[in-house]
């Protein structure tokens, strides 16, 4: 299936082209292929293509002198995409501990929502969510999938600092903090895993349409698993996923 | 090596910035200024590559405990070596024991140092340009030593300083490309866009620059997508934010406007206060 592109002039040397403004799965399977696709065509002049919801962005490594060409080229190349080699897509399970000692805000959502916390943790556990992009922060997994009875607004004033693992929901969003920050959201629990390590050669383990699944675990297992992350024998439970 | 006697308002070390890890969510960073930055690297010969030393505003006191050969560009912040007054845009020999010190700023806002072949600090995803979160540092300390190369073959002072376009630091109209939702904008809010004077509010930074005004905006938010250094956001509170070296890789306020690589190296000579005005490219 071929989407309706827009193609336009971003910065002197990028080009913006854009799906439907809409977030869907099969969107995101497009952008990803066509993005896929651009880049193992080993263009001389792409050096980069960066993606999020429904758009790419293609930057070159040259000002873009003839707008038009590059576009036709684009869409020429839209309408022949073809990915050589396929990604694997993983299912990451990504621990989490919903105690009161870490959930701040679960009493405040149970209290407005009139749902126990036990169904809020089962709700938010048991979802798979897809990993549409990372952002915001390094390692900030943009995740898509969120039950509706958990959609919750952010806070009107953002906590000063957030710690490092926390998983929390903003509006239609969840997601996981992968640094200590300021933020808006609603913490529900936190992961003792690392989410960006700066060092490593793939600094984050997840990629866009990966997917991701929280499991719930005891405080006892919280630490179980943190002491194994700080001395570097932990590896997070992933499974390849045909889809 | 070089120790920091006393640090300045916001060192960092930067090079041309870290591409290719945008997709784990890494900002690009890299110099503010392009232009200054790679003209004191190409003065001492050194690759548009090597990493400088960038300053803002106020700058800091360096000891040099190896020789080496420098030159700053970018604002002129009357810089001293052991008390004797260097020029910008000039290549200096330095020796073991020289204090280089950064006096106030007579022009431009952010400042250069290059040595030869670059300082040596962690290299983190192909690139030295600080930031928190990537690198162990991401802003200089007292007591901080920066590493640099070994010299043994350098043929001394130029005498001569290279003249520089002032212009690059006096320009207060920036030429703009339109953004992805210029066209969404109503007829009398993209004439604002240009007709309007703006401030350079406090809050602006490496991540990106704000201004006081505030416009009228009908636009809603879209869905977050992609944007890049120079990128112009409206928020929904009708403020202006200009992104910057260290800004995210996506963002979900209306993109209105995209500076031209030569208009973020000017603008951001510009500092706190100062009145600039939008221009429309073709």
């Amino acid at each position: 299936m071929n989407f309706e592109l827009t193609y336009r002039r971003f910065s002197e040397r990028s080009i913006l082209v854009e799906w439907p403004q809409e977030i869907s799965e099969i969107i995101l399977k497009d952008v990803l292929f066509y993005k896929n696709s651009l880049l193992s065509k080993h263009s001389e002049s792409i050096v980069q293509v960066n993606n999020a919801y429904n758009s790419i962005l293609v930057i070159y490594n040259h000002t873009i002198d003839n707008v038009n060409d590059e576009i036709l080229t684009l869409k020429a190349h839209y309408i022949d995409r073809k990915v050589v080699k396929k990604e694997v897509t993983k299912l990451f399970k990504i621990p989490v501990c919903y105690d009161e000692e870490y959930g701040l805000d679960l009493v405040a959502i149970s209290e407005e929502k009139k749902m126990s916390i036990s169904e809020i943790i089962k709700r938010h556990s048991q979802s798979i969510y897809t990993v549409y992009f990372i952002g915001f922060l390094p390692g900030f997994l943009y995740l898509g999938g969120l039950d509706e009875q958990l959609h919750f607004p952010r806070k009107k004033s953002p906590r000063l600092q957030i710690k490092k693992g926390t998983v929390a929901i903003g509006g239609e969003q969840t997601g996981i903090y992968p640094n200590a920050s300021p933020g808006g959201w609603n913490i529900i629990g936190n992961s003792p895993i690392d989410l960006f390590l700066p060092k490593k050669k793939e600094p984050c383990f997840a990629k866009s349409g990966d997917k991701i699944k929280f499991v719930a675990v005891s405080r006892l297992e919280y630490d179980d698993i943190a002491l194994k992350v700080k001395q570097g024998l932990y590896t997070i439970e992933s499974e390849v996923i045909d889809d | 090596m070089i120790e920091v006697l006393k640090a300045g308002l916001y060192d960092t070390i930067q090079d041309l910035g870290r591409m290719s890890y945008q997709e784990f969510g890494v900002p690009i960073s890299g110099v503010m200024d392009r232009y200054s930055a790679t003209l004191a690297n190409s003065i001492l010969g050194n690759s548009s590559h090597a990493a400088v030393l960038e300053s803002v505003i106020v700058g800091p006191h360096l000891k040099f405990n190896q020789e080496t050969a420098i030159c700053i560009s970018g604002a002129d912040m009357n810089v001293t070596l052991n008390n004797l007054e260097l020029k910008t845009n000039a290549v200096y020999q330095v020796e073991a024991g020289d204090v280089l010190k950064f006096g106030t700023c007579s022009y431009g806002c952010r400042s250069y140092v290059a040595v030869l072949g670059g300082f040596q600090t962690e290299i983190q995803m192909g690139s030295r340009s600080m930031y928190k979160g990537v690198t162990a540092i991401y802003k200089l300390n007292k007591g901080d030593i920066l590493p640099i190369l070994k010299t043994d073959n350098f043929t001394g002072n130029s005498f001569s300083s290279v003249k520089i376009d002032k212009s690059h630091f006096q320009v207060q109209e920036f030429e703009v490309l339109k953004g992805p939702e210029f066209e969404k904008l109503d007829e009398i809010e993209k004439q604002k866009l240009f007709n309007t004077t703006f401030s350079i509010s406090k809050d602006s930074n490496r991540m990106a620059y704000q201004f006081d005004e505030i416009l009228d905006n009908s636009l809603q938010d879209i869905i977050t997508s992609l944007v890049l250094p120079g990128t112009v956001q409206l928020t929904p509170s009708g403020k202006l934010i200009v992104l910057m070296r260290d800004c995210q890789i996506t963002g979900g306020y209306p993109r209105v406007l995209q500076l031209t690589e030569k208009s973020i190296n000017k603008l951001v000579q510009q500092f706190i206060g100062c009145k600039i005005a939008f221009k429309c490219l073709k």
